[in-house]
């Protein structure tokens, strides 16, 4: 993976930028020896790796912003990193960058029930906003699986999903409020705990930019009240397709569940192998549905959903009667990834969307890929918005097998894009699916994204070398073409 | 010499912007005209009319997807998603009476274009989040793209969420691609007899912290009560706080007697049936309730603020006390309408000095062209936020070509 070319003059002079910055973060904020470094040398894709120039830990916003101002001043590019969980190398070091990590923004600020919402720095985790306010009777609802250790402000860099994304939205839905420093060292206030913006609705595009457009120094999140209920069915089929129909059936009744997660025939083996959740081990996909919300309409929409399944030959279908049941059922699904880690020495997680009635034409060309590249794949898949994670499996010790790993990847990012679908659902671009944007995307399209950086960050010099293929100079994108024979407009008279 | 340019395809649309742009001539963007009276006066007599991109290219009711031309009628989509139990989930309003024009007139981009969003807000967010897709023309005559069809898509970025909100002067939209959600199979509200506003807040915000799962909320005082063509709403004589309950039929049930229950120690409680509450939240969702007489008769200006719940009793009371004002609240709060009328700058000094004190934003929804001139019709920004805007604005349209001047000066 190319990255942007390492400044020299920005080099020579890292000692005298670690006395700078230790003049604004005094104490162990400012790393500078290898060792320490080393630990934020990749994020959570561990195939990238480079070391940072220097780490700044800063501990208020008035310190990031006087970082940013003397980086803007002299050329300095700056990676922001929040708990390093990204799985697209969102948080990938640049050799003459400094990493400027938040894990020091760790408290929540403002629990507000009367405006249902709570106020965090951005080293909060995910999961210690619900338990903020979950002794209260409410939660926060966008869940993804990192969230014991992703942080908040990843969770807005990323907009971050979850299972609970069809009913309950991502990130970017939950959001009301940010604060965020520029990086000329401006701090600006988007939103707040009202909803919606005056203006252009900048909180909107700020969310999901993967850190590109500003670094992020307080967030304010809705919470909601946690369902009075929730269960969970159990569900095998005998194909793919079958599974994909009970889905469609189950939305097309008017139903939406709290979260609908399928798993293939290895990722059902993989799990229970791993922690033995009772799953059928005969089935060739396996549906979780989960409802949520009031007892009663629970209870109905249950007997709904089963009597779909059995219409769509189901095989096996449980209905968890208690809470530990229902946490068995997805206790497979959510250790699928280790368990996925315990039968092959590596694996790389993929994250496209597709329409999901071309869930069985993916998987079948992704067997076919499987059999082509000659490595394994089990696929979990949130069923309900489309979003499929293939995982694939290889031996990063085997010569040549990484390199074909990310191969099989990108044929299944570009298939997911051939059938009407996207790159990432979650996991973000990044570095790694930087090089794929033209899949999708035209240059055209790329240019204007590309403006938006430029809106915020004319230098370039947040988080350069993510997200976009190639980096055009903003003088050069701002350029106007004329190409027109004014042939609309003779006689008007121009402004 | 005025023109108007009705393209019925993306690429024409694009030829036409681009001429524009070769000529430095601006456009005024329309669908069919219906929300033109809101935002600053155009700075131009030329019009570029979407409403000949009005077909639904896509819509699968199992994938909850729908994909149109911007100028398709809002009616249209309706009926559509009518025929499999379907619905926007947002509550696009129509405002066409509340502006003096006729119900039903509205389009999809308009929708979109404006970031409208009624009493579902809440519960199931803005245009902006479901919103999934979008091509459009910038002011430099390119046809570009964003986001797709699915629901989950970081690829990117979410240019769909400047466009929604940004009022037509980013981009000129060719195709928009939204998420429909299930519509609820029956429906019922909750009235709680509330004088006061701040009870009624704190009513709302109980059942809103419920787990019954309530849609929406709002307080109507007794002349807005007065107002409504619901029977029962317009007989009680006083100030109502009004939540609705929405889902299966049972689930329904259960939720409305628990939410009596629980709300028994805020006032005296009654229930609307489905064909009721659709009425009364209709009424809501498209402002009929600020004032006396037929669509289009009502004087005064109207102002939409949005706030935090809780500040809202207290805004209420320090504006009611400086303006002559009616006024409802949506939102269990978060949204205040209100007409104010006799003030020669429409309110606007004193409304947005007393909502500085709390955070949120006004905007003048209603007022005649002269007071659109001189009043800032959106929200002032703060000095770095608007540099921003100046800057997303140049990204997409740096010679002004798309709606100068439509939210801001020099936008």
């Amino acid at each position: 993976m190319r990255m942007p070319d390492p400044d020299s003059d920005v080099l020579s002079r890292r000692g005298e930028i670690i006395a700078a910055l230790r003049r604004i973060v005094p104490g162990e904020g400012v790393i500078a020896e290898e060792e320490e470094l080393r630990a934020y040398e990749c994020d959570g894709l561990t195939a990238y790796r480079q070391l940072p120039m220097i780490v700044v830990l800063p501990e208020t916003t008035e310190q990031v912003s006087e970082i940013l101002k003397y980086c803007h001043g002299d050329g300095i590019k700056i990676v922001p990193r929040g708990a390093g969980t990204s799985l697209s190398g969102g948080a990938l070091p640049l050799e003459d960058g400094i990493t400027l990590g938040l894990g020091k923004f760790n408290r929540i600020l403002d629990i507000d029930y009367a405006n249902r919402c709570i106020t965090a720095q951005p080293g909060v985790t995910n999961l210690a906003i619900t338990h903020a306010v979950q002794a209260d009777g409410f939660y926060y609802a966008p869940d993804p699986s990192s969230q014991i250790a992703c942080s908040i402000g990843g969770n807005v860099a990323e907009n971050s999903g979850g299972v609970h994304c069809l009913k309950y939205g991502l990130t970017a839905n939950n959001l009301l409020g940010i604060e965020m420093v520029l990086m000329d060292g401006e701090i600006v206030r988007l939103g707040g705990k009202h909803l919606d913006a005056g203006g252009y609705d900048l909180l909107g595009i700020v969310t999901g930019s993967e850190g590109l457009l500003g670094v992020i120094t307080e967030v304010t999140v809705r919470i909601l009240r946690s369902p009075a209920t929730a269960r969970a069915l159990l569900i095998g089929f005998p194909s793919s397709e079958s599974a994909g129909n009970c889905v469609a059936e189950i939305i097309g009744a008017g139903i939406i569940p709290g979260g609908m997660e399928m798993m293939d025939k290895p990722a059902i083996h993989a799990a229970e192998a791993f922690v033995n959740a009772g799953y059928p081990m005969d089935a060739e996909a396996l549906l979780i549905v989960e409802l949520d919300g009031p007892e009663v309409e629970v209870d109905e929409l249950i007997g709904r959903v089963e009597t779909i399944a059995h219409e769509n030959q189901a095989k096996s279908v449980r209905v968890s009667t208690s809470e530990d049941e229902r946490m068995n059922f997805w206790a497979g699904r959510k250790a699928a990834f280790p368990a996925v880690g315990r039968i092959s020495p590596d694996y790389y997680c993929m994250d496209g969307t597709i329409p999901r009635h071309r869930l069985s034409q993916v998987l079948t060309r992704m067997n076919e890929l499987s059999g082509h590249y000659d490595l394994r794949v089990a696929n979990v898949f949130h069923a309900g918005d489309g979003n499929l994670h293939p995982l694939i499996l290889y031996d990063a010790n085997k010569p040549g097998e990484l390199e074909k790993a990310e191969g099989f990847g990108a044929e299944i990012l570009k298939l997911c894009v051939e059938v009407g679908g996207v790159l990432t659902g979650e996991h973000g671009v990044g570095v790694e699916k930087r090089d794929l944007m033209g899949e999708m995307f035209t240059e055209i399209d790329l240019n204007q994204q590309q403006r938006v950086k430029c809106a915020f960050d004319p230098t370039q010099q947040l988080n350069p070398g993510k997200v976009f293929p190639t980096l055009h100079r903003c003088a050069e994108l701002g350029r106007v073409h004329i190409q027109s024979g004014q042939t609309r407009f003779p006689d008007i008279p121009r402004f | 010499m005025t023109e108007q340019f009705d393209p019925t395809t993306p690429e024409e649309t694009r030829a036409i912007v681009a001429d524009a742009l070769a000529s430095k001539t601006p456009l005024e963007i329309i669908g069919t005209g219906s929300r033109r009276g809101l935002g600053r006066p155009p700075e131009t007599a030329h019009t570029l009319n979407l409403a000949g991109l009005s077909s639904v290219s896509l819509y699968e009711p199992d994938e909850l997807v729908m994909r149109a031309g911007p100028g398709t009628p809002m009616d249209r989509i309706r009926m559509q998603l009518d025929q499999h139990g379907q619905m926007l989930a947002f509550e696009p309003p129509d405002y066409g009476p509340l502006l003096g024009r006729t119900a039903g007139e509205g389009t999809i981009g308009g929708i979109l274009a404006g970031n409208l969003a009624g009493p579902r807000r809440i519960k199931a967010g803005a245009a902006r989040d479901h919103f999934l897709g979008v091509e459009a023309v910038s002011g430099r005559g390119e046809l570009f793209k964003s986001g797709g069809r699915v629901v989950k898509n970081v690829t990117g970025y979410d240019l769909c969420k400047l466009m929604a909100g940004s009022w037509g002067t980013l981009g000129a939209m060719t195709e928009v691609t939204v998420k429909v959600l299930p519509a609820p199979e029956k429906t019922r509200t909750v009235l709680i007899a509330s004088p006061d506003a701040t009870p009624a807040v704190a009513a709302m915000n109980r059942a809103l912290s419920s787990p019954h799962d309530v849609s929406a909320a709002a307080w109507l005082p007794a002349k807005a009560t007065a107002r409504s063509g619901v029977s029962y709403v317009a007989g009680a004589q006083t100030a109502l706080a009004a939540v609705r309950v929405e889902g299966i039929g049972a689930s329904v049930d259960a939720r409305c007697a628990a939410l009596r229950e629980e709300l028994m120690e805020f006032g005296e409680i009654e229930e609307l049936h489905t064909h009721n509450s659709v009425a009364l939240w209709r009424e809501i969702r498209d402002v009929r309730l600020l004032e006396d007489g037929d669509a289009g008769t009502g004087t005064g200006v109207v102002w939409r603020i949005s706030l935090p719940p809780k500040a809202a009793p207290r805004l209420l009371e320090d504006l009611q006390a400086a303006l002559d004002m009616d006024a409802f609240m949506d939102w269990g709060g978060g949204l205040i309408w209100a007409r104010v009328t006799g003030m020669t700058d429409a309110g606007s000094y004193v409304i947005r000095r007393t909502l500085a004190g709390c955070g949120g934003h006004a905007t003048l929804i209603r007022a005649d062209m002269e007071t659109r001139r001189s009043v800032p019709v959106f929200q002032p920004e703060a000095r770095g936020v608007e540099r921003l805007t100046r800057n997303i604005k140049e990204a997409f349209d740096p010679h002004g070509i798309l709606n100068p001047g439509r939210m801001y000066e020099g936008v």
